[in-house]
């Protein structure tokens, strides 16, 4: 049950995070990728999580807190210096 | 989980597992989103909202797995975090997105705020332009009835 | 210091903020633990001094239940629409940006809408006129006028219960006053 449930994941998460990871390479825009590195932070954080419920710990659940404050203070940062430079119109 | 469970046991496990796939699943929702919607709006609708239900059911796995009550007010503590950042930060990364243009106007059917920005940046823009349904700019704190 | 006092009542929902994310954080629920963070977080709400969040002072927790469950109950069905919109719409979804006039000025209200709004199916929030309190939904599959009206319907309704839950006096009158269905004939 244990090892099912721990493939499976795996497997979803790693697809998940290819998917995240291809977002970031191919952008096409500064946002987007800031948008897949935050989802990425989740797919880590879902990780993390996953581990603390198999293996019955709680040592990660600070970790997960800080990995959201964290993901939550890059993503308003870059948009805001993304706004700031609004006279240069991108078109992407 | 417990090796060789049987039932209570079990059945906590088995639950534990069901939410554990369907977090995880959620997160390559998010995925699949980000790699299918064309512009960086539909995006944000695909980065933000599973992510706050994948969080919720594993940290449910997490406290099913504990079984001990002061588990819970702190998963509790984590998710409502989330609850409170998830929402700002595509707020932000959206408003920036729609200043500097990232949005595909052939992808809406409706943009009323346009106009607004239009007028603000200076720009006489005739705004009855996209034609949109008349829309009472209300500044009495009256409000068109529910129905 | 010539800032005005905040009662100790309108402080008290952070205080209590802060002692359940105190325990948390040490994983101690104990008497002892929380009267600790008890001290702290009153040294920290008198040093680090935020404007206080202006609160009406009601808090209608028989609405409130119900309303969160439903809340839970839409953050899952978001999730899954947005799964289901990425499976199988994909790259031809259509969006649109729908202005929502709201009835309350009030920061706390515009902002607990919002993030109730950013969190239920098929909605978020692009841009805040404060000076009027709209809010500018970016709205997912979105095709028809009867969409919109549906979205713009949806929003005010969150608003309306929210304010049901929080909201002043003067705001709950005017929710009666515009005869909200719930309480259609009860006072208006």
């Amino acid at each position: 049950m244990k090892d099912i449930v721990l493939i499976v994941t795996a497997v979803v998460l790693s697809l998940a995070a290819a998917g995240a990871i291809y977002r970031i390479a191919v952008g096409p825009s500064l946002l987007d990728r800031v948008l897949a590195a935050d989802v990425l932070l989740a797919i880590l954080g879902a990780a993390l999580a996953i581990d603390m419920a198999v293996n019955r710990h709680l040592n990660n659940l600070v970790l997960l807190v800080a990995l959201s404050l964290i993901g939550f203070i890059g993503s308003v940062t870059v948009a805001r210096f993304v706004a700031d430079r609004r006279g240069q119109v991108n078109d992407s | 989980m417990t090796p060789n469970a049987t039932g209570v046991d079990a059945a906590i496990d088995a639950v534990t597992a069901v939410l554990l796939i369907v977090g995880a699943i959620m997160s390559l929702g998010a995925a699949i989103g980000l790699l299918r919607f064309p512009d960086l709006m539909s995006r944000m609708h695909a980065a933000t909202k599973p992510q706050v239900l994948g969080l919720f059911l594993v940290l449910a796995a997490i406290g099913l797995q504990m079984r001990e009550w002061w588990v819970w007010p702190v998963l509790a503590v984590a998710w409502i975090f989330q609850l409170l950042t998830v929402p700002v930060s595509a707020h932000m990364v959206g408003r920036a997105g729609y200043r500097t243009r990232h949005l595909h106007p052939e992808l809406l059917s409706v943009d009323e705020l346009e106009a607004v920005v239009l007028r603000a940046a200076g720009q006489r823009a005739e705004e009855k332009a996209e034609g949109e349904p008349g829309m009472p700019r209300m500044r009495d704190g009256a409000t068109p009835g529910p129905d | 210091m010539s800032r005005k006092r905040t009662s100790f009542r309108t402080e008290l929902p952070l205080l209590v903020w802060l002692v359940v994310v105190w325990g948390a954080l040490w994983r101690d629920f104990s008497p002892g633990n929380l009267v600790f963070g008890a001290l702290i977080a009153l040294v920290v709400a008198r040093v680090f001094y935020l404007p206080p969040v202006e609160l009406s002072g009601r808090f209608n927790v028989l609405r409130a239940i119900p309303f969160v469950v439903v809340f839970l109950g839409k953050v899952v069905a978001a999730s899954f629409q947005v799964l289901y919109l990425a499976v199988f719409r994909g790259p031809s979804v259509t969006n649109a940006v729908v202005a929502v006039p709201l009835r309350s000025r009030s920061d706390l209200m515009v902002t607990a809408t919002g993030h109730v709004i950013s969190l239920i199916p098929g909605s978020l929030v692009v841009e805040v006129d404060r000076s009027t309190s709209t809010l500018y939904i970016h709205g997912i599959n979105v095709r028809s006028d009867a969409d919109i009206a549906k979205l713009r319907k949806e929003v005010q309704d969150t608003e309306a219960s929210l304010i049901r839950i929080m909201g002043t006096r003067a705001e709950m009158d005017a929710i009666q006053a515009e005869g909200w269905p719930a309480t259609r004939g009860a006072r208006a």
